[in-house]
C-alpha cells in the first residue's frame, strides 16, 4: 500500500534516487511503470547483488556517504522508504542534503505515537513493538524514533513546505488523528520559498497534529 | 595428447582450445607516436577473440589483463597445465558469455607475451630493444588496443573491462574514448597510484636494477637478472594476498626446503615466495617489469585535474568493483572512481565484495563477480538492442 502511494507520487520519467533501495523493489516498480531514471544507495552487499540482478544502478555505501557526492537539484525525487530511521548521521543534516540534491524528498516512517506505542509505553512502561515498529530495543536496526506530529514540526521549524502527505493504518489509508491511528506516515516535502511557507506550514502542523 | 593433461569435464563447459593471435601495424613510416614522444613501429599485438561477432559488431568486450597477464584470458593452449587467467569468468554460461558477446583480449604494448615489447627486436639494430626500447603509458597501450578493434572492424564496444592494471585501462577507455564505449567494468583499481603502490613497486625496480646481470636492460643473449625479477615478484605476491589469507595458507607451518639460506627460517610462506619468484622468470622479462610498472605509477586517469569533469561526455554505464580486504588498491580507491562517476551524471553501480583474498580476490571471487558482471552485461546489451 505504502509503495503504491509513492509510486502514485512520483511523475513519469523523473530521475529518482533511493537511499537505502534494499532490494530494489520500488526502484523496479517505479523504472516498469513510471519510466523513472533510477539511481539506488545500499548498505547491504546481498541486496546490491539483487538489485544488479533487477538491472538497477546501485551504490554499495551509507546514506551519509552517498548525498554529498551529488550536485544540487540532480535528481527530481530522493526516497526514503522506512530508511530515515536508520541513519547513522543527524536526520537533519540528511534531509537538509537530500533536499539540496533532489527537488521533492519523499520519506516514509513508521509512527512512534500510534496508540498502540502510547498504550505500551504509558501502560507496560515498555518501549513499543508495533506492526510498523516490529523490533525489540535490543535488535532494532532503528537508530531514531519519531511520530508524524514531530515531523510536521519539523518541516515547519526548517522551512520545509509538505508537498503531500499520507498516513497509513494496518491496512487502510488513515484519514483523521494521524498522529494516534496511523502506523506509519509518508511526506513528500520540498524546499520553500519564503512566500509560500507560513500558510504551508501552518496547515501541515495543524494536519499532523491532529 | 591435451585430454591427458586437461580434465576432459573442464574442455567440455570451458572454451577448449584456444589460439593467440597477432597482428602488425604501425609500420615505418607510419610509426606509434607515443606519449614520451618517441615513435614506435612496427608495433605487433599479440590477442585472443572468444564467441562469435554478431552482424553489426555491437557484442563485442574488450578485457584488460593485469601486469603480469597476458592476452589469453580464457581456454587452453595446446599442452597447457592451466586455462587463461580469467577462464573461470569467460566461455559459454559464465559471466562473459561467449554463447552471446564477442570477446577479445590482447597483450599490452611494453608486455613481453607477444606484444611489442623491450624483448622484442628492434629493426633497426636486429638486437632485443632492451633498455632502448621508448618509454610507454598506460594511454599508449589503449591507443594500441584501439587499432586493433579497428583491424577487427569494432567501432563501439559493449563493454571494457578489467582489473588492477587492467582497470587503469577501462578508465583511460572512458577518458580517450568515450564513444567507442556502451559500458564499462572497472574492478580493483584506483585512477591513480598512491605513494604507497609506487612504493612497492619501487622497490620491486630496484630488486632489478640491482642485479648485476640486468647489465643496462641488454641480458638477452646472457644470464637473466633472475634473482632481481624474482624479488620483484616476491614483494608483488605479498602485496597480492591478506593477512586473513597468508594466515590461512601457510599459518607458521614449516616448508619443504628447509633454511635455504643461512638466515632463512624455513617457514613454508618463505617457499611459497620463492617458488613464485622463480617460476615468474620463466614467463615474463625484467625490462618489461620495469615498462610496466613504471607506466602504472605514472598513470594518472584525472589527468591532473578533476576526474568528474573527464567522466562529463560520458555515455556509458559503469561497474565498479572492490574487495574488502584489497590493501593495495584499498576501497576508498574505487569509492573515488564512483564518486566521479555520480558528479559527472553517469550511471554507476558498486559493490565492495566481502573478500579476504586481498588483492588476489579479482582473480579468485568468482560467484559474486560473475552474479554482478553477468547481470551488469545483461542490461547494458538489452538497453543497446532498444536503442
Amino acid at each position: 500500500m505504502a509503495q503504491r502511494i509513492i509510486v502514485d507520487w512520483v511523475a513519469p520519467r523523473a530521475s529518482v534516487l533511493e537511499l537505502g533501495c534494499g532490494n530494489g523493489s520500488l526502484l523496479t516498480t517505479l523504472t516498469r511503470e513510471k519510466e523513472v531514471k533510477a539511481q539506488g544507495m545500499e548498505m547491504d552487499g546481498d541486496n546490491v547483488g539483487i538489485c544488479v540482478q533487477r538491472g538497477l544502478n546501485v551504490v554499495h555505501e551509507t546514506v551519509d556517504e552517498s548525498l554529498k557526492d551529488y550536485g544540487a537539484a540532480r535528481f527530481d525525487y530522493s526516497i526514503f522508504n522506512e530508511s530515515l530511521q536508520w541513519v547513522s548521521g543527524k536526520p537533519d543534516i540528511v534531509i537538509q542534503d537530500a533536499l539540496r540534491v533532489s527537488r521533492n524528498v519523499i520519506i516514509r516512517f513508521s509512527n512512534f505515537a500510534h496508540y498502540r506505542a502510547r498504550w505500551q509505553v504509558f501502560f507496560d512502561g515498555k518501549t513499543p513493538v508495533t506492526p510498523s515498529l516490529p523490533y525489540e530495543w535490543h535488535d532494532t536496526p532503528n537508530l531514531h524514533f519519531l511520530s508524524i506530529a514531530d515531523f510536521g514540526e519539523y518541516c515547519a521549524a526548517r522551512d520545509v513546505t509538505v508537498e503531500r502527505t499520507a498516513f497509513l493504518g494496518e491496512r487502510r489509508v488513515v484519514r483523521a488523528f494521524p498522529n494516534i491511528l496511523a502506523l506509519s506516515g509518508i511526506f513528500m516535502i520540498s524546499k520553500s520559498t519564503k512566500a509560500e511557507l507560513s500558510c504551508q506550514s501552518r496547515n501541515a502542523r495543524s494536519e499532523a497534529r491532529e | 595428447m591435451v585430454v591427458r593433461i586437461v580434465k576432459e569435464a573442464e574442455l567440455k563447459d570451458s572454451l577448449g582450445i584456444v589460439v593467440t593471435e597477432s597482428y602488425t601495424f604501425a609500420d615505418p613510416p607510419e610509426e606509434l607516436i607515443l606519449d614520451c614522444g618517441e615513435k614506435l613501429g612496427p608495433i605487433t599485438v599479440a590477442y585472443e577473440t572468444y564467441g562469435t561477432p554478431n552482424e553489426d559488431r555491437s557484442n563485442a568486450i574488450l578485457i584488460l589483463h593485469a601486469f603480469s597477464g597476458d592476452a589469453h584470458a580464457a581456454g587452453w593452449h595446446e599442452g597447457d597445465r592451466k586455462p587463461g587467467w580469467w577462464d573461470d569468468m569467460m566461455g559459454p554460461g559464465r559471466a562473459f558469455d561467449t554463447e552471446r558477446y564477442f570477446v577479445v583480449c590482447s597483450n599490452v604494448l611494453g608486455g613481453c607475451k607477444g606484444t611489442t615489447g623491450p624483448s622484442s627486436l628492434n629493426p633497426e639494430t636486429g638486437k632485443p630493444y632492451g633498455a632502448g626500447f621508448p618509454l610507454v603509458s598506460i594511454p599508449d597501450m589503449v591507443r594500441v588496443q584501439a587499432r586493433l578493434l579497428d583491424k577487427l572492424g569494432i567501432e563501439k564496444l559493449l563493454a571494457v573491462a578489467g582489473g588492477s592494471m587492467g582497470g587503469q585501462q577501462v578508465l583511460e577507455w572512458l577518458v580517450a574514448y568515450p564513444e567507442r564505449v556502451r559500458s564499462a567494468i572497472v574492478i580493483a583499481t584506483a585512477a591513480r597510484h598512491s605513494p604507497q603502490q609506487i612504493a612497492f613497486n619501487e622497490v620491486g625496480r630496484q630488486a632489478i636494477l640491482a642485479d648485476p646481470n640486468w647489465n643496462e636492460g641488454q641480458y638477452y643473449s646472457g644470464e637473466q637478472p633472475s634473482k632481481g625479477l624474482g624479488v620483484a615478484r616476491m614483494v608483488g605476491h605479498i602485496t597480492y594476498m591478506s593477512d586473513t589469507s597468508m594466515a590461512f595458507k601457510f599459518g607458521r607451518r614449516a616448508g619443504a626446503n628447509g633454511k635455504s639460506h643461512p638466515f632463512g627460517t624455513g617457514f613454508e610462506v618463505e617457499d611459497y615466495l620463492q617458488h613464485k619468484g622463480l617460476t615468474f622468470v620463466d614467463r615474463f622479462d625484467a625490462n618489461s617489469y620495469l615498462y610496466i610498472t613504471r607506466a602504472i605509477d605514472e598513470y594518472d586517469a584525472t589527468g591532473g585535474g578533476n576526474l568528474a569533469e573527464r567522466f562529463e561526455r560520458l555515455n556509458a554505464r559503469v561497474l565498479v568493483l572492490s574487495f574488502k580486504s584489497d590493501w593495495l588498491y584499498p576501497s576508498y580507491q574505487s569509492r573515488e572512481i564512483v564518486r566521479a562517476c555520480k558528479k559527472a551524471g553517469v550511471d554507476v553501480t558498486y559493490c565492495e565484495i566481502e573478500s579476504t583474498y586481498g588483492h588476489d580476490a579479482f582473480l579468485l571471487e568468482v560467484e559474486a563477480q560473475s552474479n554482478l558482471v553477468s547481470h551488469f552485461l545483461r542490461r547494458a546489451h538489452t538497453a543497446g538492442e532498444g536503442a
